[in-house]
């Protein structure tokens, strides 16, 4: 089918995207230049006090004015651009590994493996993830790794049984039985024969799943248990300036903007994947 | 004669997922007189579905009428509003699906999914269509005509359900009547009850039909006219007599070929009795919780024996549920078996597949039915055939590509196919590549599971031939699992006929025409012939029907 549609330009992977989805892709380079190049890029130092003024406007010295104590909020918005996607996408990362691995293994493997580790997925997933982060922070501290780990404990369960549900469909076809029956181990039958059934869809799951971190660690960060002042992410800037909310400061305002133009690009560009992508491939 | 139907230059369009439109029906013509039945038939893909459903001005997602007239009775069904054409279904033209099953909604009764379009039209009564219902419950044949409609669509048998199903098509009292494939999910003891019953009612009634089919000899059976397609055109349109005794265009004369029984060439029966390549002893299998006495709850294989000889086949035939591929799937070890023994080549065989050794499972290999889903829609062909010879033989790059070009010519495919992937074949060449995956791993006998059910006639006997020639030269053995009499008399040795997990009588060549077991003689004689007169002059013994057919 891929090859039968020359006649367009063939874009991302030899896909085209719809403009809505070409558009989230261009937002989510953007932030992702500025979370690399971002210390080359920002104005100012990040903890350096600029201004004389808290929650100055937005001016040609300050595109974005200034924080609660004065500080560059331009600035201190391009350097968070690491904390929030760094964090977000380590946390995916090893969300959705640790998920599709379990997941495969369960298919493949079945029986009481497969009951024993859904039944697990389950209790975890019936945590509620504030409350858990609360717990774990108030346990260990609020340090970077058990950020991240904390993040990816939390997606896990629905990474699993979305990788399970996908890799049971995939596990009845003919094609592993006779796999099976050839005398192939659970690794070979999970990474060779099912991996490359599901790894359009669980690609993109991957993406959604990375926004739902994005908003759970602003969330937590907001709220104080995230990243710790001096650091600051989205979230957290959004926590230190919410009393510039009621002077209509943009020091407030921009960090959200931030977040929302992340998480919706992120969104959009899934939804607007070609179908042979999105979908379980056929 | 008047006529009905009156399809002039039709054309149907698809889009394509990559968004190119194809023409998939290029300007058919079809007259259709009233009273009289017309079957569309060809392979699959020649567009006969999609002529069937443009006479209700329908067509499937994706597609659309791009040209030509459709008239029904005079109204134009490809040019009227939706609304005017809504209001025709059911009325003057109605539909007979394939599969009844599906088209069924489980959680009525019966009754008032029948009776549904008449209140839909609201053309009569509740109380009067009930009593019509019974009326065509009592000409379509069915069991207790007067309390079938209070059941649930679960609890009648599927040639029922498909009776079932054309009455309600028929409650509306329609001109015409589309049938599209309403047996080939059948069985053949079933599939009789089913004809003659859409038969007679037909008749009766002087309704127009349209029959869709791939199969000729039962369209042979209800078809006053047959129109042969192929790629969205007509190749050949006559009286069913013409066609079948004189077919002009070189399609329908194949189709007429697959029905000759060929000439083959059996292996003498050996003169000593050497020990068997398979012998399978008293086994029992099945599904659900084991009992006490360790056999499961449900018995599919009741206590089979067979024996295959080298270099021979044994052909199993069934109708659907007795068991035959349950019984494939045990001697195979994917479902391991409860009781018996399977002495494969002079060794016992462990019933589960993961314990017998590398050899074992090397020279024993089993070909599915749905070539769609035996291959991997993620891999290239090179890949599927690649990976056996790697896993048992060892074999890398060079000399491995080099056999991969070998394993495809032996099935007659070309070497060009090896960078693709299965969905870009045709159902032919996925179950071609299917069976050189199972030649890869130089197997001694291959269990092939109903591997032509799902093809085409003429493409299935292409790939028996292929099965022989691969025989002679590899020295193989098959075991050749199917529903079909003419398919397993065509290849094997022996045949072995199956009725509800039970081995009721085994055949050789000689005596296959002679049946003695009730079963086997009621399955043989089910079996249509392409003589039209064959279904109006066959007389089944009622007593055997009573036993054995329907269910």
């Amino acid at each position: 089918m891929t090859q039968s549609a020359p006649t367009k330009s063939a874009g991302l992977f030899g896909y085209r995207l719809s403009p809505v989805g070409s558009i989230a892709f261009l937002v989510i380079l953007f932030w992702a230049v500025i979370a690399i190049f971002g210390p080359q890029i920002a104005p100012y130092p990040v903890g350096k006090i600029v201004d004389m003024d808290y929650f100055g406007p937005m001016s040609a010295k300050f595109w974005l004015g200034s924080d609660y104590l004065g500080r560059d909020m331009l600035s201190r918005i391009i350097l968070g651009a690491r904390y929030t996607l760094g964090i977000a996408l380590a946390g995916v990362l090893i969300a959705s590994t640790t998920g599709v691995v379990l997941g495969m293994a369960a298919a493949v493997v079945g029986g009481w493996f497969d009951t024993l580790l859904s039944r697990l997925m389950d209790a975890l997933i019936s945590i509620p993830s504030k409350l858990f982060g609360l717990v774990v922070v108030a346990a260990v501290g609020s340090s970077l790794p058990a950020l991240i780990l904390t993040l990816a404990v939390i997606y896990v369960p629905g990474a699993y049984r979305f990788a399970r549900a996908l890799a049971v469909n995939v596990n009845t076809m003919d094609f592993i039985t006779v796999a099976r029956i050839r005398g192939e181990n659970t690794l070979y039958l999970a990474i060779s024969e099912i991996l490359p059934n599901i790894i359009r869809p669980v690609l993109a799951d991957f993406g959604l799943r990375f926004v739902f971190i994005v908003l759970l660690l602003s969330g937590l960060s907001f709220l104080g248990l995230g990243v710790q002042p001096p650091l600051a992410d989205w979230g957290a800037l959004v926590h230190e300036n919410i009393q510039g909310l009621s002077l209509g400061a943009a020091a407030v305002i921009a960090p959200s903007l931030a977040i929302a133009s992340l998480t919706i690009s992120v969104n959009l560009l899934i939804d607007d994947l070609p179908r042979k992508i999105r979908d379980r491939s056929a | 004669m008047t006529k009905l139907v009156d399809i002039r230059n039709l054309r149907v369009e698809a889009t394509t997922d990559a968004g190119r439109r194809i023409e998939i029906i290029k300007g058919v013509d079809l007259d259709i007189a009233k009273g009289e039945i017309v079957a569309l038939i060809g392979e699959s893909g020649s567009g006969k579905t999609t002529i069937a459903l443009t006479l209700m001005g329908h067509t499937r997602p994706g597609c659309r009428i791009s040209g030509g007239t459709v008239l029904v009775d005079g109204k134009d069904m490809a040019a009227l509003p939706e609304r005017e054409r809504a209001a025709l279904r059911g009325c003057e033209v109605a539909y007979v699906p394939q599969s009844a099953a599906a088209a069924f909604n489980p959680s009525q009764t019966i009754m008032d999914q029948v009776i549904e379009v008449t209140q839909i039209h609201g053309s009569m009564p509740r109380d009067k269509a009930r009593q019509r219902a019974i009326e065509l419950f009592k000409a379509l044949s069915l069991p207790s005509p007067d309390t079938i409609g209070g059941r649930y669509p679960h609890q009648v048998s599927g040639g029922q359900l498909q009776r079932l199903a054309a009455a309600m098509a028929l409650i509306g009292d329609p001109k015409l009547v589309i049938f599209d494939e309403p047996t080939t999910a059948l069985d053949v003891t079933t599939q009789i009850d089913v004809l003659k019953a859409f038969k007679s009612v037909m008749k009766s009634g002087g309704i127009a039909g349209v029959y869709v089919s791939h199969d000729l000899a039962v369209v042979a059976q209800i078809a006053d006219r047959i129109v042969v397609l192929k790629g969205g055109e007509v190749q050949e349109e006559g009286r069913t007599q013409a066609i079948l005794a004189t077919p002009a265009h070189p399609y329908t004369q194949e189709l007429l070929a697959a029905f000759e029984p060929k000439e083959t060439q059996f292996a003498a029966a050996p003169a000593e009795k050497a020990r068997p390549l398979l012998e399978v002893e008293n086994v029992i299998s099945g599904y659900g919780v084991v009992q006490s006495d360790g056999l499961p709850l449900v018995k599919a294989v009741r206590s089979v024996n067979l024996s295959v000889e080298k270099g021979r086949n044994l052909g199993i035939i069934g109708e659907s549920g007795c068991g035959k591929s349950t019984l494939a799937r045990s001697i195979a070890g994917i479902l391991p078996a409860s009781a018996g023994n399977i002495i494969f080549n002079g060794h016992e065989l462990d019933y589960a597949a993961r314990r017998r050794t590398h050899d074992q499972l090397r020279e024993m290999q089993i070909v599915f039915q749905y070539a769609d889903t035996a291959l991997n829609p993620a891999k290239p062909i090179e890949e599927i055939l690649g990976r056996p010879l790697t896993f048992y033989h060892g074999l890398k790059g060079q000399a491995r590509s080099a056999r991969v070009d070998a394993l495809l010519d032996m099935v007659r495919l070309p070497k060009s196919l090896r960078h693709r992937h299965p969905s870009e074949l045709s159902g032919g060449q996925k179950q071609r590549v299917n069976f050189a995956r199972a030649l890869a791993a130089d197997p001694r006998l291959i269990i092939c599971d109903e591997i032509t059910s799902a093809l085409d006639t003429v493409v299935a006997g292409a790939v028996i031939e292929l099965l022989k020639e691969l025989q002679r030269e590899l020295d193989l053995s098959y075991i050749f699992i199917s529903h079909d009499l003419s398919v397993v008399e065509a290849i094997c040795d022996e045949v072995m006929v199956m009725y509800r997990g039970e081995k009721v009588e085994h055949l050789t060549r000689e005596d296959i025409a002679s049946p003695r077991h009730p079963y086997s003689k009621l399955l043989f004689a089910s079996v249509p012939k392409l003589d039209p007169t064959w279904l109006d002059n066959l007389v089944l013994e009622p007593e055997l029907v009573r036993q054995y057919g329907g269910a």
